[in-house]
C-alpha cells in the first residue's frame, strides 16, 4: 500500500497526523500534510485507511 | 408540499428531539419546509450528511441559504447585507482557501500539543480557586466557561479583562430568539472592538496569532477583524459547552463518569465519544445546492437549501451501533461534530486538547463531584444554537 497526498486541498485538520503519527506530520508553516513515509507497512494498513476516511478534505488517498 | 418542520423539542436533555431518530429510521433525506415557506430538504443519516458537507456543488454563503427556524439568517438574506470580509467559515472556495491556509499552520497537532503545559495550568488555577472558595459552585462560571475562554483569548492575544464584553455579544449571537437588528449590533460591537485592538498590534507586536497575522501583511486590517472576530467567537462558546455539558452527562452517568475518573488513559476515547453523543452544534448546519446533486438517491436540485442535523447523523445505528448510549470506551472517531468537509472545525484540536486535560483533572481533584440540585433542575440551552447548560450547579 502507498500514500498519495494532495496539499492543494488539504485544510489542515491534522486528522492524518493524529491518527497515524509514524507516516504523516503537518508542514510547520502551512500546517497542510507531510507524508513520511510512502510506502504503509502492512501492520499500519487498517490505521491509514482509517486516517483516508476521517480526512475531511479528500485530500490523502492510499492504494 | 412537505408539513415537515425541523423537530426541536427534546424530550430528554441528553437526547436529540424523538422525531430525528424516527426520521432517520424511515430515510436519510426528507423534504423539509423551511421557516420561510422554502422546500428544501433536511439530512438525518450519517452517510448522507458526510457527502453534503463534503460535495463542492454545496455553497455555504448565507445569501444563497434558507433559515429552517424562524429568525436564523433573517438578516443574511436581507438586501444590502454583506458579511464583512474574514469570516471565512460562511465562504466558498476560492475566497475561502485563501483564508483558511493562512490558518491552518497556528492549529496543527504539533502546536496544540505545544500548548498543552499552559492548558494543564490555567485548569489547575481554575481548580483551585473553585477549592478555596469551597461548594457549591456554579461550574460553567467556575471552570466550563474560563478555561476555554483563557486559552483563545491568550493564543489570539486579546486581553482577557476584556473577555465580559464579547462574551455578552457571544450571548445575544448564539440565542436562537435574537432579532436581526440586535445581532447586527452585536457583531458591530465587538468588530469595533477588535478593530482597535489590531490597530493596537500594528503598532506594538506580540508574541501572539492575531500580531503574527498582521505583520504576516497578506490581509487588511478589515479582513483581520472578522478573522479574529470568528476565531474568537469560535473559541468562547463551543468548548466551553462541551465542558459543561460534558460533565452534567458524566454526572448523570455515573458509571461513564466512574470509567474516565479509575483510567484517565481513556481520556482521548472519552472526549471523541462524549463529542459525538452531545452533539452541541444541534441546529444546522445548513447548505445550499449550486447545482442539481444526487444524495443517496434523493435529486437535490440546485438552488434548495439542506438542514443538516447533526445530532441525528451522530447516532445513525449503521455508523454507530447502539449510538443512543454514552460508551465512554467507544471509538467514536469520523464522528461529525466537528462538521465535515473544507469548513470542519480548524480549532478541532485545540478543543480537543482543552477536553482531554480538563475533564480528568476535575474528576481527578474532586472524585465526589456532584450535581446541587436534580438533574431536571439545570438549565438547558435549548434556546441557543449551540446547546450546553446555561449553570450547572455542582457540589463535592
Amino acid at each position: 500500500m502507498e500514500i498519495k497526498a494532495d496539499t492543494t486541498v488539504c485544510i489542515g485538520a491534522g486528522m492524518c497526523a493524529l491518527t497515524a503519527p509514524q507516516l504523516f506530520d503537518q508542514s510547520e508553516d502551512e500546517g497542510t500534510v507531510l507524508v513520511l513515509q510512502r510506502e504503509v507497512p502492512p501492520e499500519l494498513e487498517d490505521t491509514v485507511r482509517r486516517a483516508v476516511t476521517l480526512c475531511p478534505s479528500g485530500a490523502i488517498s492510499a492504494t | 408540499m412537505s408539513d415537515l418542520t425541523l423537530p426541536m423539542v427534546r424530550r430528554r436533555p441528553l437526547d436529540p428531539p424523538d422525531e430525528l431518530g424516527e426520521l432517520r429510521r424511515q430515510a436519510p433525506v426528507h423534504r423539509l419546509t423551511f421557516a420561510d415557506g422554502h422546500l428544501g430538504w433536511l439530512v438525518t443519516g450519517y452517510a448522507a450528511a458526510r457527502a453534503v458537507l463534503a460535495d463542492p456543488r454545496f455553497s455555504n454563503r448565507p445569501e444563497r441559504m434558507h433559515p429552517p427556524i424562524p429568525g436564523r439568517m433573517e438578516l443574511a438574506r436581507r438586501e444590502g447585507f454583506r458579511l464583512p470580509p474574514g469570516m471565512f467559515l460562511r465562504t466558498d472556495p476560492p475566497e475561502h482557501t485563501r483564508y483558511r491556509r493562512l490558518l491552518t499552520g497556528q492549529f496543527t497537532v504539533r502546536r496544540m500539543k505545544a500548548l498543552e503545559p499552559r492548558i494543564a495550568e490555567i485548569t489547575e488555577e481554575h481548580l483551585d480557586a473553585m477549592e478555596a472558595a469551597g461548594p457549591p459552585a456554579d461550574l460553567v462560571e467556575a471552570f466550563a466557561l474560563p478555561i476555554p475562554s483563557l486559552v483563545i483569548c491568550e493564543l489570539l492575544g486579546v486581553p482577557y479583562e476584556d473577555r465580559a464584553r464579547f462574551q455578552e455579544d457571544a450571548r445575544i449571537l448564539f440565542n436562537l430568539e435574537t432579532k436581526a437588528e440586535d445581532a447586527l449590533a452585536a457583531v458591530g460591537s465587538t468588530m469595533a472592538y477588535l478593530s482597535d485592538l489590531i490597530g493596537r498590534k500594528r503598532d506594538k507586536p506580540d508574541d501572539d496569532l492575531l500580531s503574527g497575522l498582521v505583520e504576516g501583511g497578506e490581509l487588511t486590517d478589515e479582513e483581520l477583524t472578522g478573522v479574529g472576530f470568528l476565531l474568537l467567537l469560535a473559541g468562547h462558546e463551543t468548548t466551553a459547552n462541551m465542558l459543561g455539558l460534558g460533565t452534567y452527562a458524566l454526572l448523570t452517568n455515573p458509571a461513564q463518569l466512574a470509567a474516565l475518573r479509575d483510567d484517565p488513559s481513556i481520556a482521548e476515547t472519552a472526549v471523541e465519544e462524549l463529542l459525538r453523543y452531545l452533539t452541541i452544534i444541534h441546529l444546522g448546519p445548513v447548505r445550499s445546492a449550486v447545482e442539481d446533486v444526487e444524495i443517496e438517491g434523493v435529486l437535490i436540485r440546485a438552488g434548495e437549501t439542506v438542514a443538516l442535523s447533526l445530532p441525528a447523523a451522530n447516532r445513525d445505528p449503521e455508523r454507530f451501533p447502539g449510538g443512543d448510549t454514552l460508551d465512554v470506551t467507544r471509538p467514536a472517531t469520523g464522528h461529525l461534530t466537528f462538521g465535515h468537509g473544507i469548513h470542519q472545525c480548524l480549532g478541532q484540536q485545540l478543543a480537543r486538547a482543552e477536553m482531554r486535560i480538563a475533564y480528568p483533572a476535575l474528576l481527578r481533584r474532586l472524585p465526589g463531584l456532584r450535581l446541587a440540585v436534580t438533574p431536571e433542575e439545570v438549565p438547558m440551552r435549548s434556546d441557543m444554537s449551540i446547546y450546553g447548560v446555561h449553570r450547572l450547579p455542582v457540589t463535592w
